[in-house]
Formats: structure tokens, sequence, C-alpha cells
């Protein structure tokens, strides 16, 4: 029976999926497939700052590069021909499948983000966390300034609208059983082994750097699966669709949710979706004089960041998942937590 | 294009984003040599800063020496009090969790000017005796330069006379080494964070009006980037180390103007990308910074 | 002057103090030894603040210090010279000296305890104005001690004084251990040099694995035979 379980999670997801797409209004359905790109972005976020223990910013930068790789690998080339006239020839005519693009947008941000791993992992600290934030920013001046072949501040526009919650779901399964795999494997071991101790794992073998370059490409490949998706389902980007404001909400679903959870990131992302999505109605419902209360949601998910911060660290699920918790197997550790670090400077 | 005046006022430009990257940097050098936090929300007190300074003169139409000295008092308040709400209580946990609390400070502040003040730039006009033209040997600059690098350069060596030479300069270094032992010698660490805070914030908030001050706008965003090129100028120094961020600051500011100066300009549009791919070439070759010795392999 | 009583403490889950009580009295010299690992640095490092025991009391001439932060334990005079020297190297020696005096109001006093600092180890006065981290070991040991004195300590907490030391220093540090007993300065010495620390010592206690497993006069222990096998090589 067990074994079934993750085939039948399979089997109502998509049935599920199917029917909402069959059977639900337009913002339904999107507001769906963005709870699904949600949770891939979350989950492969959770990989690195979770539980290899590095902190990246980097989501939105990824998110970038698939999405700008996807939007010109599918653009048919009339309309290419018209909106980009400047495209080197192969680029021009490529009018690759949906799932094809994904892929090599997928491929480039992997590259990019073993690039920038390089030099950056091999440091202690925080380093990651500001590296991949000027990594987003050179994405977006990259974006900017390549008028050839990203169009500017333009943008890219009419996308083929390939995204539905079929879509959506089936490659948040993907993103979700591949990290799970992960998770659970000797590789996923090795990170928490990483996290927890870096100087006792290395003296059993694993190795650091490794372990942590892995971690961070593998969250690059679906942060840009999850950029791919959300093009198109937007069916227009722009080099400012892809700002800091993305990264520090899918930042929030996992600290949220709970780091080192893979379910908590999943519950982090889906109520971090429709909280906003409610409270952007009060922006402008509660307008004061006329002036929409623009910020609003942005204010109250960073209060809710501090709060956890302050009350609950571990997040919602801390460091378990929904089956242990459903199963009653409530104290089982799937990992030690780590022994609080000495009190620097307490008082 | 390339005439001894060009190049001189480059020189002059570069100067002038050095003193304020110098700066900030210095803020985010103390607090991270302390209690290694990267302060997400540091360029936001740059851009209190700067809304505070252009209330000052618009609103209370005080001179400008008050629309630099109020903002240094109020901001450099404020970061002692978001030390104390925020930061103090997660001492002792995983330095991540800092680093999360300092992003969703950073948010807040940026949506609450969004909220409050709305997203529009906001033109910010100098006295007429700043934005006043010299001209010295056929180079051309405003009074603003010359207050800028001054004003800096007086403020860096203030503090450096302050943590050279007080006791509670010296128990903010002897913190940078090891807050545990500095406990033992009967310093309270909590006041010496505090100070650092304070440093932190008012320094950043000064930046924030010089820097609203040359480029006549300020809106919500105003401090974030240069809030993270700074840091990339404190790595350049070494980070945790106050002249380090100093040296850093100026040549990160010479770097990023003679690079938009001598490229021609579908190249120059890439100053920002310019600035990161720096960091990451820094952190490559030489991730101590210049002045920096032991850093790398402490957690 | 120091009462301890039934000290717990835990590192995160490990229990490292398993109700620790000593005694010390003013004036005296009490040595704690032990294997690695029995808990000495510990109980050290709760007495002084860093640590906070989760059952316990720790009393200091009528002032609770259980709960008291590090920095007000020290004003109160009970001053931590901690394991591994931890001068702070990018400081002058000067400065060392002088961050440790930051908090009292006796500019005389404190003067007056530079001079005593220099006559103790006339190696850092000749040395003020270099980096700690510029020193020898032996000269950072004297600076860590020197340090501690200009805490203006009455009860000094000495953690392994002697560690990682050439003899001829060892010497040194232990003669100005005597030197500070005469001065009135009571001390509970840390120290793997059992032998050492049972002939400078009035009294001891013996700890094993967070518990205190003997304690007495310090001569009657050195006799013991059990602790003798135990921490004296037989």
């Amino acid at each position: 029976m067990k074994r079934f379980a993750p085939l039948m999670l399979i089997v109502v997801v998509m049935g599920l999926a199917g029917l909402a797409q069959s059977a639900l209004n337009d913002y339904y359905q999107r507001v769906l497939s963005v709870i699904a790109i949600n949770i891939i972005l979350a989950v492969s976020l959770n990989l690195t700052n979770g539980y290899s223990g590095d902190f990246s910013l980097g989501h939105a930068a990824f998110m970038a590069i698939g999405a700008y790789a996807s939007a010109i690998l599918t653009l048919p080339a009339r309309a290419k021909a018209v909106a980009m006239p400047d495209l080197p020839p192969w680029l021009a005519q490529a009018e690759l499948p949906f799932i094809v693009a994904a892929l090599v947008g997928a491929g480039l941000a992997a590259l990019v983000a073993f690039l920038v791993g390089i030099p950056v992992l091999r440091l202690r600290g925080h380093y990651l966390a500001v590296a991949t934030l000027g990594l987003m920013v050179i994405v977006q001046v990259v974006a900017l300034n390549w008028q050839p072949v990203t169009r500017g501040a333009r943008g890219i526009s009419g996308l083929p609208p390939f995204t539905t919650p079929l879509w959506a779901y089936g490659w948040m399964l993907v993103a979700v059983a591949v990290i799970w795999r992960i998770v659970h494997s000797p590789l996923g071991r090795a990170m928490m082994a990483v996290r927890e101790d870096e100087l006792a794992a290395a003296c059993r073998g694993v190795s650091v750097f490794r372990t942590r370059l892995l971690a961070f490409v593998c969250g690059a490949l679906f942060a840009s699966i999850a950029g791919a998706l959300w093009a198109h389902l937007i069916t227009a980007i722009t080099p400012s669709s892809f700002s800091f404001l993305i990264t520090f909400n899918v930042v929030a679903m996992v600290v949220i949710g709970g780091a080192g959870s893979i379910s908590g990131s999943v519950i982090g992302a889906v109520l971090m979706t429709l909280l906003p999505e409610l409270l952007r109605r009060v922006e402008t419902t509660l307008a004061i004089g006329g002036q929409p209360l623009y910020g609003l949601s942005q204010i109250v998910i960073a209060l809710m960041m501090l709060a956890v911060m302050l009350f609950r660290p571990q997040g919602l699920m801390g460091r378990r998942e929904l089956p242990d918790v459903l199963g009653g197997r409530v104290g089982a550790q799937r990992a030690p937590s780590p022994a609080p670090a000495e009190a620097a400077g307490e008082a | 294009m390339l005439t001894p005046a060009y190049i001189a006022q480059q020189f002059i430009n570069a100067l002038n984003m050095g003193s304020i990257y110098a700066l900030v940097a210095i803020g985010l050098t103390v607090v991270y040599g302390i209690l290694r936090l990267i302060n997400f929300a540091h360029g936001d007190m740059m851009t209190l800063g700067a809304y505070l300074g252009l209330a000052v003169l618009t609103a209370l139409a005080l001179p400008a020496w008050a629309a630099l000295l109020i903002p240094m008092l109020v901001v450099g308040a404020l970061g002692v009090l978001i030390e104390r709400l925020a930061y103090r209580p997660l001492r002792g946990a995983p330095e991540v969790a800092m680093l999360i609390t300092s992003l969703a400070i950073s948010s807040l502040i940026q949506n609450g000017a969004t909220m409050t003040l709305t997203a529009q730039p906001r033109p910010v006009r100098l006295p007429a005796e700043l934005t006043q033209r010299v001209d010295v040997l056929g180079v051309n600059f405003a009074v603003m330069d010359v207050v800028i690098v001054g004003l800096a350069v007086a403020l860096m060596i203030a503090l450096t006379l302050f943590v050279q030479r007080t006791t509670l300069g010296i128990a903010m270094r002897a913190c940078s080494e090891n807050v545990r032992v500095t406990q033992l010698m009967g310093v309270d660490v909590n006041r010496v964070i505090a100070v650092a805070f304070a440093i932190s914030a008012g320094l950043a908030a000064v930046a924030g009006v010089l820097w609203s001050g040359k480029f006549g706008l300020v809106d919500p965003f105003t401090g974030f980037v240069p809030g993270l090129k700074a840091f990339v100028a404190a790595v350049i120094g070494g980070i945790g180390n106050i002249p380090g961020a100093m040296l850093g600051g100026y040549l990160l500011g010479f770097a990023e103007v003679f690079f938009v100066a001598f490229t021609p300009p579908e190249v120059s549009g890439y100053r920002d990308a310019f600035v990161f791919v720096l960091l990451l070439v820094v952190l490559l070759v030489r991730p101590t910074g210049l002045l920096g010795a032991r850093e790398v392999n402490r957690a | 002057m120091l009462s301890v009583q039934d000290l717990h403490v835990y590192y995160g889950r490990i229990h490292a103090l398993k109700g620790i009580s000593l005694q010390v009295s003013a004036g005296e010299i009490v040595a704690l030894i032990g294997s690695n690992g029995a808990g000495k640095t510990t109980t050290l490092t709760t007495l002084s603040g860093l640590l906070r025991p989760r059952e316990g009391r720790i009393l200091f001439e009528g002032h609770d210090l259980t709960h008291l932060p590090a920095h007000q334990i020290v004003r109160l005079g009970v001053v931590h010279c901690p394991e591994g020297r931890q001068v702070f190297a990018r400081l002058s020696v000067i400065e060392n000296l002088r961050l440790a005096a930051a908090h009292r109001a006796d500019r005389d006093g404190v003067a007056r305890d530079l001079e005593r600092v220099y006559a103790l180890f006339p190696i850092l006065a000749e040395r003020r104005g270099q980096y700690a981290g510029t020193l020898s070991g032996g000269e950072q040991q004297m600076l860590a001690i020197g340090r501690a004195l200009m805490s203006r300590p009455r009860l000094l907490l000495l953690d392994e004084p002697s560690l990682g030391l050439a003899p001829m220093v060892v010497e040194t540090i232990f003669r100005v251990i005597e030197a500070l007993r005469r001065d009135g300065v009571t001390i509970l010495l840390v120290e793997q040099n059992a032998y050492q620390a049972l002939r400078l010592a009035d009294r001891a206690y013996v700890m094993e694995t967070g518990y205190i497993k003997a304690s007495g006069p310090a001569r009657a222990l050195a006799d013991d035979p059990a602790v003798k096998a135990a921490y004296l090589g037989g």
C-alpha cells in the first residue's frame, strides 16, 4: 500500500489539474498555475537554503534565464522577424516545442549557477547571498542592454500561452519527485551532513564543495523551469519582471514553511500565493483618498517573516515532512537538529 | 574626447562615487565584523536618510547642514532600535536568522515607503550655493562635489580617531575579533553593538542624502543597489576591516566611473553588471580582499 | 567567598555538568583537576556568565551571579582568564590591557595596576605598542594574565595557564600565581598539569565526566592512591 502512495498522489494531482483545466475559469486556472510554479520555486530553493545550508538569493535570476530562453526559442519565426529583426539566424529560425525550450533554459541556468558557484561556494559565510543578488542585477542588466535578443526594456510579449494547470502541475510533480529523491539519497544525506557540520562531513569523506555546488546547480535548474512556465502563463516578460521581490517571496515561502522540509515548502508556497492574492484586493479597496495602498501585501509578508524568525525560527513544519505528521510519527527525527550554536554575546 | 579636462572630470566623479560607497561600506563592515551579519537593510538606511534630508530641506526649510545632521541622528537612532528589536533576540541563533531578518526589514522599509510616499521618484533640489559650478584650470565641477568628498573624508577621519583612540573604539575592534572574550573584559557588548549600529546607520543616512543630492532624485528603492555595491566595496577591501572598506569604496568608485567613461555607450550600459562581475572575480582571486587577512574559513 | 550549588549545564542535548557544587574561601588557591572533557572549562565558563546553567546557583560574596550578564560578573571582581590565551591579536599590548580596565572608574588604581603588570612581566612593557598577535605563546599567556589583573580580580578564574608553554615560561607563570596569592587574590585554577596544580593549591576538586569525584586538601589528594593513579601518572 505504502509503495503506491506516491503513484496515487500523482494520479490524484494530475486528475484534479485536468479537471480544473476543463471546469474552472481563466482566473482560477491562473491562480492554480501560479501555485504550482511557486511550489517548484520554493522546493528548489529549499535545496540550498534548507538542506545544504547555503543561502541563495538567485531564484529571480535563474527564472529570468529560463523565461527569456524559453520565450526566444518558442516564439514563432514570423513574430520574431517583426519583434527581433536583429536576432542571429539560428535563433530567428528556432521554433522549439515548449518542453525542449524549457529544458534548454534549464541547462543554461545550471551552467550559470555552476560558473557562479565555483568561486563563491568555496567560501564559508553568506557570500552566496550577496553573489546571487549580484547575479540578479547582472541578469537584469543584460536583459536590459542586449537589445537584439531581449528587446531591452520593452521586453518580449505575445508569447504562446502554453502554461496550463496540467503543464504546471506536471512539472511541479517532476520537481518535487526529483528533489525528494535527492534529499533522501546519499547525496541528500551528504548535504545535511554539510549543513550540520562541514568539518565532520569532510572527515567522513563528503566532498563538501561538490555537494554544495550540486545543490545550488540543481536548484537553479528548477528555478529556470519555473521561469519558463511563468513566462508562458503571463505571456509577456520584461527585465523588471524578475526583481528582488520574486526572490524575496520565494525565500518567505521557504522560511515560513520550514527550511529543510519539502512539504513545508509546498505549504509555504500555497500560503504565500493565496495570501498576497487576497491582500491585493485589500490594497485597492482600502484605498485612502483614492490612493491604493500598494505595498501592503509585501509589508504583511515581511512582518510574517520577522515574526517567524522571532517566535518559530524553524517555520511551520520545521524539518518534518507531512507523512511524519499525518502518520503519527511526529517525533520521528529525519535529521539531527543542530545543537544550539554557542551564544555569541548572549546576554 | 579623451582630453585632460575630461579625464579630470571623471576623476572628480569617481572621487564622489567612491566617497559615498566608502561611507556605506564602512557601515556594512562594522556590523559584519562583530555579528557576521550581511545587513541587507543597510541600503535602505540610505533611502530613509535621503527622504529625511529632503523633508528637512523642503518641509522644514532648514539649511543644508541640518539636512545632513538630522538624518544622521534620526536614522542612527533607528539603526539602534532595529538592532534592539529584531537582531538582539536572534543572537546565538544560526547566522542565517539575522540575514533573513535583514531581508524582511529591507522589504518592510521599501514597501512602507511605497505605501506612504508612493513609488514615484521625488526630485531633490539643492540650495543654489551647492549647485553652483566652479571652473578650476578648465575642470568644471559643482560645489556639491567638493562637499561630498570633504564631508566623507572628514567623517572617515573622525571614525578612525574614534576607533583607534577611545576605549569604546578599542572595544569595537575587540568585538570584531571575539565577542565572547570581549565580555570577559567587563565590556558590555550590547552597548558596543548598539554603537556599531548607530555608526553604521548614521553614515548610511549621510551617504543617502549625498547620493540623492548628487542625482537629484529619491524613491523607495534608491539605496538598494548602492547598498549591494557597497558590499562589493567591503569585500574588495577585506570585509570586517574599516580601512579596507574605505579603500574598497574608492577603488569601486574609480572602477565603475572609469568603466562608464572609457567604454562605448553600448557597453557602458552594463555598469552594474560590471560591478558584480568584479565581485565574482575578487571572490575567485582574493576572497580575503586587499586588507583582510584571515576571514575565509571562519563560518 | 564563592559558593556553587548543584550546577547543571547543557550543550544542546549534551549534559555537560551534572550537579557541581564547590566552595572557594577568600585567599585560597583552589585547583580543579581532571581529564579532558571532565567539565573543568565548562565550570569556569559558567561561573563567568558565558554559559547559562539550567539548574543550580552561583553565589559570590552575597551576590547571585547565576543570571548576571558576563560583563557585570567581571565588575563584581570575578575575572576569567580563558583557556588558550585568547588575546586580541589585532589590538596592541597596551590596548589589550586598557580594554580590560575600561569599566573601572579609579584612574589611579588603573595606573598602579598597569605598573604592577609591567613589574610582573617586564617583557610586556617592552612590547606595549606591538600587536598582541605578534607575541610568542608565552608572552601571550603573560598578556592574558596581565589583562585579567587589569580588571582588578578578587576571584581569578585561571584556565590552563601552562598549556603548551615552554618549561621556563611555565615556571614564570606559576611564580606569578604565588605572587598573586600573597597579594590577596583568590584563585580557582584549572590545570591539566595536576602535579603542579596540587603543589600550588590549598584545596582541590577532582572532576570526571561532569561530576565532582573527590575533594579535599591538595596535599591529601596528592597522596591519595586513586588520584595518583588516575592523574599523577602513578
